[in-house]
């Protein structure tokens, strides 16, 4: 099962491609025509709402309720933008900058170290104990943990500040991270490991000289699935903060959204830039993220 | 394991071969732990225990017994919010999963406008709820949105304002989001099938749609399972998509028990109460995934949860 990239999918691509050149299979090769119909329509369902959004963003207040709404603005301004980037964005934009990089590096470095360990110690009782724990963990909704977070937050002295959005979010962001760093060192081969052994190199070094290097695929993929999720994230902003100057973009964005309703252009200029900064991590980092999710859970 | 390993872990082992083997190894577990823990495994006691208490969030927490268990067990409001959750939970995984399985099967070919397909599928997921909802409150308008601007009568509907409607503008919403996300797993699931599997039954003459009951779909048992068990898990987990949407309304036609649970508690502040809805969300959760597990069968479950 245990098919990962870049590796196996060059093979699985490989194996793919080579009878269909060489020997044409008996029957033809007849087109999937549902799947292409599923495939086709999908997109636009994907793309119609995201080319509105973007349009729209650009349209002046005053022409919104006059244009067609799926034709590009005549007259494009970037007022809106101007209008969000003057208002507090750039304070939100830190605090979820501060929140994601405060939460993500942690969590993938300790979540690297637990997946470490669980896969070079199955073995050892305590280990195996912490790899059920975490894997109870994925299958239940964390969120309905909040009351107690907030408790245990007011009772910390941290509500109302990013370090109350901080630690959860690590913990949320664990049990998922551990699974699927867990089953990229699987991967490596046992003798690589052996070798590292026999060498005299401690488990440190080999986690560093070797596991790492060897699943960097599999730590980029999860850093960014973590990254994404707590950007996003609602819920802990919403509960464990109240002054205005510790809000996070989501949350920003609904009041945003609350106190400008009338003003539709703008509500979505400011959709379009809270999104910018995961568009760009997507662009560089798609590759790794695609096929670093099809591998994880498709074992 | 290798050889070395397994005699040194029966007897006493060697204080090397310990410190190699056990030594270090459990300590490097122990951060990531340690932070679940506290915020993960202690909150869900926690919550547990706050079920059987009287809190408003701000005073001083008292004990009171099964109170809260009785206001919430005895009120048909908290029945309805379970009966939402559970049509929100069963509506979007019967839109999703074939869709999901038809575009990952579809994904799975290896031409090169597929791959540029899968990229663009995956910008929703980019988005956060909040700011998906939003935008669909303004293209949903019936005044104002999309329906309205083009004038298309069928689409300039009170969409957010009638419970089916609103009902089923959720599940789309949803699907909108999470479908690209789980034809991708399905991709993955679809291009790990042998294909000599495929090459037999072409021998035997068998066509596309045969091929895909008798072969793909069975193959992918346990891709579905997993898939499912996201699906499921997740969506006791919709709050800001709901929240931001409709706040549960119109009345509480969308008023999920997560939904539910926040508005007992940090509108209403009455935090027993909603500690005793977070418990029931917390059972319904690991009922599903467990009855999930048990389809697919324990053992083969197991296996794959450990990825051997």
């Amino acid at each position: 099962m245990g098919l990962t990239h870049p590796t196996g999918l060059k093979r699985t691509s490989a194996a793919a491609t080579e009878p269909r050149r060489r020997r044409p299979r008996p029957g033809g090769e007849r087109p999937n025509w549902l799947g292409g119909v599923a495939g086709w329509l999908w997109l636009a369902i994907v793309i119609v709402p995201i080319y509105w959004i973007l349009i729209t963003s650009f349209k002046a207040q005053s022409t919104y309720y006059a244009t067609n709404p799926l034709a590009p603005p005549t007259e494009p301004t970037l007022g809106n933008y101007q209008m969000v980037i003057e208002s507090d964005f750039p304070l939100y934009f830190v605090n979820s900058l501060i929140v994601t990089v405060g939460a993500v590096v942690p969590a993938v470095t300790v979540a690297f170290m637990a997946a470490y360990a669980i896969v070079r110690g199955g073995a050892h009782r305590f280990l195996r104990g912490v790899n059920s724990l975490f894997l109870m963990g994925l299958a239940i909704p964390l969120q309905a943990t909040i009351i107690p977070i907030y408790l245990i937050i007011i009772r910390l002295r941290l509500y109302d500040s990013l370090a109350a959005l901080i630690l959860p979010s690590i913990a949320f962001a664990i049990p998922l991270s551990v699974l699927v760093l867990a089953n990229f060192i699987r991967d490596v081969p046992k003798e690589l490991f052996e070798s590292m052994r026999l060498d005299g190199a401690g488990e440190m070094r080999t986690l560093w000289r070797l596991a790492l290097p060897l699943t960097l695929p599999a730590v980029v993929t999860v850093t960014i699935y973590n990254a994404l999720t707590i950007w996003n994230g609602f819920l802990l902003p919403l509960i464990l903060t109240q002054s205005p100057d510790k809000r996070t973009l989501p949350l920003a964005l609904w009041t945003f959204q609350g106190q400008y309703s009338v003003n539709v252009p703008a509500v979505l200029a400011s959709v379009v830039l809270t999104t910018l900064p995961l568009l760009i991590l997507y662009v560089v980092g798609r590759r790794q993220l695609l096929s670093g999710l099809t591998a994880g859970f498709s074992k | 394991m290798s050889a070395f390993a397994t005699p040194a872990r029966r007897g006493t082992p060697p204080a090397a071969t310990r410190e190699a083997r056990g030594g270090v190894l459990p300590w490097l577990a122990v951060p990531a732990l340690a932070i679940f823990v506290a915020f993960g495994v202690i909150p869900l006691v926690g919550v547990l225990f706050l079920s059987f208490t009287s809190w408003d969030g701000l005073g001083d927490i008292q004990m009171s017994g099964l109170t809260s268990w009785w206001a919430v067990l005895g009120d048909p409001g908290l029945l309805h919010a379970l009966w939402v959750t559970l049509l929100v939970m069963a509506a979007s995984w019967a839109v999703q999963t074939p869709i999901s399985i038809l575009i990952g099967v579809f994904l799975a070919g290896h031409q090169r406008y597929r791959a540029l397909l899968a990229v663009l599928y995956f910008i929703p997921l980019l988005l956060s709820s909040a700011a998906v909802a939003i935008a669909y409150k303004a293209l949903l308008d019936p005044n104002f949105g999309l329906g309205a601007g083009l004038h298309i009568g069928l689409l300039t509907q009170d969409w957010l304002g009638e419970p089916f409607l609103a009902f089923s503008v959720v599940i789309f919403v949803v699907s909108w989001q999470f479908i690209p996300f789980h034809s991708l797993i399905y991709q993955g699931g679809v291009r790990q099938i042998p294909r000599s599997m495929y090459e037999a039954a072409e021998l035997d003459g068998a066509g596309r749609v045969r091929k895909f009951f008798s072969i793909t779909l069975p193959q992918l048992k346990y891709t579905i399972i997993t898939s499912s068990t996201l699906m499921v898990v997740g969506s006791l987990t919709f709050f800001d998509l709901i929240f931001v949407l409709t706040a549960g309304g119109p009345g509480d036609a969308t008023r999920v028990l997560a939904l539910d649970m926040y508005k007992r508690g940090f509108q209403a502040n009455l935090m027993g109460p909603a500690s005793a809805i977070a418990v029931i969300l917390v059972l319904v959760g690991l009922a599903l995934a467990l009855l999930l597990r048990r389809l697919g069968g324990g053992d083969a479950g197991a296996s794959q949860m450990e990825g051997a």
